[in-house]
């Protein structure tokens, strides 16, 4: 659908997109996820024609969109893009939905009902007459979803659409966007800094990280198998830990560090340096005497609690065994183990949940 | 004090009687006003708009040329259209100076930078996003710019009004390319400068108060538009919530 090839986009001396390489598939919901200023944003005014790139090509379809501004109009017009902050005019709703069908010329009769179906799609059927300033923040983002969607374009872009708003009404876009691609298969991509949020909506996604594209892939792809330092480190992974291969039984191997030492499942033979990647839920915490030690995990270290912090329903527990490993458990099993800092815990991992990258440096 | 007295008496006599001196001069200043206010505008909110929506050198040094063009003493633009109209000047051969429509061509100078800079910034107050919205829905350019300029209606509007408070209350123009003929291009301004220097007290206050009459109508003006806004937000926010 959108093919981007070694785009780059400056400001000044300073690069905000480097080397971007993308193919966004027909009907599939894409997420963009990346810090604040890695440059979603960016790319994606790209992606929609408001800006062009310093440098490559962007094809719409299959057509080159670095033609004349009257053709990248014609292009434009096929997609629909949502901003961050929802800028609605000050007139009723139902005119702010309407622009799109009056810039291309729709017949006046068609447009009320093209809006009425419009504001139904979004949940916001009899808002027609209201002044859009008075809406709530998640109701003037329905609205602007509504007037992206009234012109039924191949390609919904979103720019995060959910960042200022509260939780139920982030799930209301999040719902009506999965409810979007399902029923009208409308290409979406999505530009996200939350991880949650790009996991529950994307089929595939895009790690941006200081303008560059670090990774593409499925959710798996990127949460299990992340592609160097700085993506795991974005996709909550805290535990990354250098060694040296030592011995490598049919894919079942054993990696040393300084001072400890895990089986892990890979393909790297003896001697090779690796990366260890170890997601914080995969980690368990045990009281070495207590008998509920028993797992089946591989990797069993002794080690002392260093930091609890609370994270909500969860906390992250910092085990120093040797060398630091990060645990995310439930506030309520950290109770019930009555666990403080100071205190001998076991951590448990299974050596097939455990990332192994070969190390280049 | 005495005279004071005398002269509020007078005053409200001439008024009340409806006095066709009077009527005539507070008509023609108003009409001078009005036409000069309304070519500004024309002129004021294209110029305003392309100056805002196009990118150009120097835009900068324009927009605060044109803040410093706001207070402009009303005599130096007297003086240089005076010299412009005058027989021997580059526009002489018109034979403005000294009629109404050479004191309109005065006042549209003096207050089309005010216009202009007011649209600039009424413009500039249009929140960015909107213009990136537009865009992206599939406005041409010249779509884009109509509906910003709709957006900003409100404080266009008030813009112009304050304007022709400016150009209704100026006596420099008025006096040095009206001349102050009497039934001709004699004004509210010129007129009091006058009577009163003549000690006809009676006759000036008449002609203040109707000016600051003026001046309370476009400040009710000015308000209903703001307020009016804001009431239709209440209204709205407070109906039912269908």
């Amino acid at each position: 659908m959108i093919r981007i090839t070694a785009l780059t986009r400056q400001a000044g001396q300073q690069k905000i997109l480097e080397d971007i390489n993308i193919e966004i598939r027909r009907g599939e919901i894409f997420t963009l996820i990346g810090p604040s200023g890695s440059g979603k944003t960016t790319l994606l005014r790209l992606i929609d024609l408001l800006d062009k790139p310093s440098s490559g090509k962007i094809f719409f379809d299959g057509q080159d969109t670095a033609g004349r501004e009257n053709e990248r109009l014609i292009i434009r017009r096929r997609m629909g893009m949502v901003f961050q902050k929802p800028a609605v005019l000050n007139v009723t709703v139902a005119e702010n939905v309407a622009f799109g069908l009056k810039f291309r010329g729709t017949n006046p009769a068609e447009i009320p009902q093209r809006v009425t179906s419009a504001l139904e799609l979004v949940g916001l059927s009899g808002f027609e007459h209201r002044r859009a300033v008075t809406l709530s923040g998640g109701e003037m983002q329905r609205v602007a979803i509504a007037r992206a969607m009234v012109t039924n374009p191949e390609v919904l872009l979103l720019d995060e659409p959910t960042a200022n708003l509260d939780p139920v009404s982030s799930e209301i876009i999040e719902d009506l966007l999965i409810r979007i691609n399902n029923d009208l298969h409308t290409t979406i991509i999505l530009a996200t800094h939350d991880m949650v949020q790009g996991q529950r909506l994307a089929h595939r996604m895009g790690v941006i990280m200081n303008g560059r594209l670090a990774q593409v892939g499925t959710l798996h792809d990127i949460f299990y198998q992340p592609n160097g330092k700085e993506v795991a480190r974005f996709v909550g992974i805290d535990t990354i830990l250098k060694g040296v291969v030592q011995t490598n039984e049919r894919g079942l191997a054993t990696v040393a560090l300084d001072n400890a030492s895990f089986e892990v499942v890979t393909s790297c033979p003896p001697g090779k340096t690796v990366a260890l990647y170890i997601r914080p839920e995969e980690v368990t915490v045990s009281i070495p005497e207590s008998g509920k030690g028993k797992t089946s995990a591989r990797n069993q270290l002794v080690g002392t609690i260093t930091k609890l912090v609370a994270l909500g329903p969860f906390i992250r527990v910092t085990i120093d065994c040797g060398t630091p490993i990060t645990a995310l458990i439930t506030t309520r099993s950290c109770g019930e183990l009555g666990l403080a800092t100071g205190m001998t815990v076991i951590a448990s991992v299974k050596a097939s949940a455990i990332h192994v990258r070969a190390d280049p440096a | 004090m005495n005279e004071i007295i005398t002269g509020i008496t007078q005053a409200f006599n001439l008024i009340i009687t409806l006095n066709p001196e009077v009527l005539q001069i507070a008509a023609l200043s108003v009409y001078i006003s009005l036409a000069a206010t309304i070519l500004a505008a024309c002129i004021s909110i294209p110029l305003g708009g392309l100056i805002h929506f196009r990118k150009f050198r120097g835009k900068r040094t324009l927009k605060m040329i044109i803040q410093t063009l706001y207070s402009v003493p009303t005599v130096v633009v007297g003086l240089l259209i005076y010299l412009l109209l005058s027989r021997s000047g580059p526009l002489g051969f018109f034979g403005l100076l000294f009629t109404p429509e050479g004191m309109i061509l005065g006042q549209m100078v003096l207050i089309i930078p005010i216009t202009t800079g007011l649209v600039i910034s009424a413009l500039s107050g249009v929140d960015r996003n909107i213009s990136d919205t537009l865009l992206s829905l599939g406005a041409t350019e010249f779509q884009s710019i109509v509906q910003i300029v709709k957006e900003a209606r409100l404080a266009i509007l008030s813009a112009v009004i304050l304007a022709f408070g400016r150009a209704i209350s100026e006596v420099g123009v008025a006096m040095m390319i009206g001349g102050n003929i009497a039934g001709h291009t004699r004004v509210l301004t010129t007129a009091i400068a006058l009577q009163t220097g003549m000690g006809d007290f009676g006759f000036s206050i008449a002609l203040g108060i109707i000016l600051l009459a003026i001046a309370l109508v476009i400040v009710v003006a000015m308000n209903l538009i703001t307020s009016g806004l804001s009431a239709e937000h209440q209204q709205v926010m407070g109906g039912p919530r269908s």
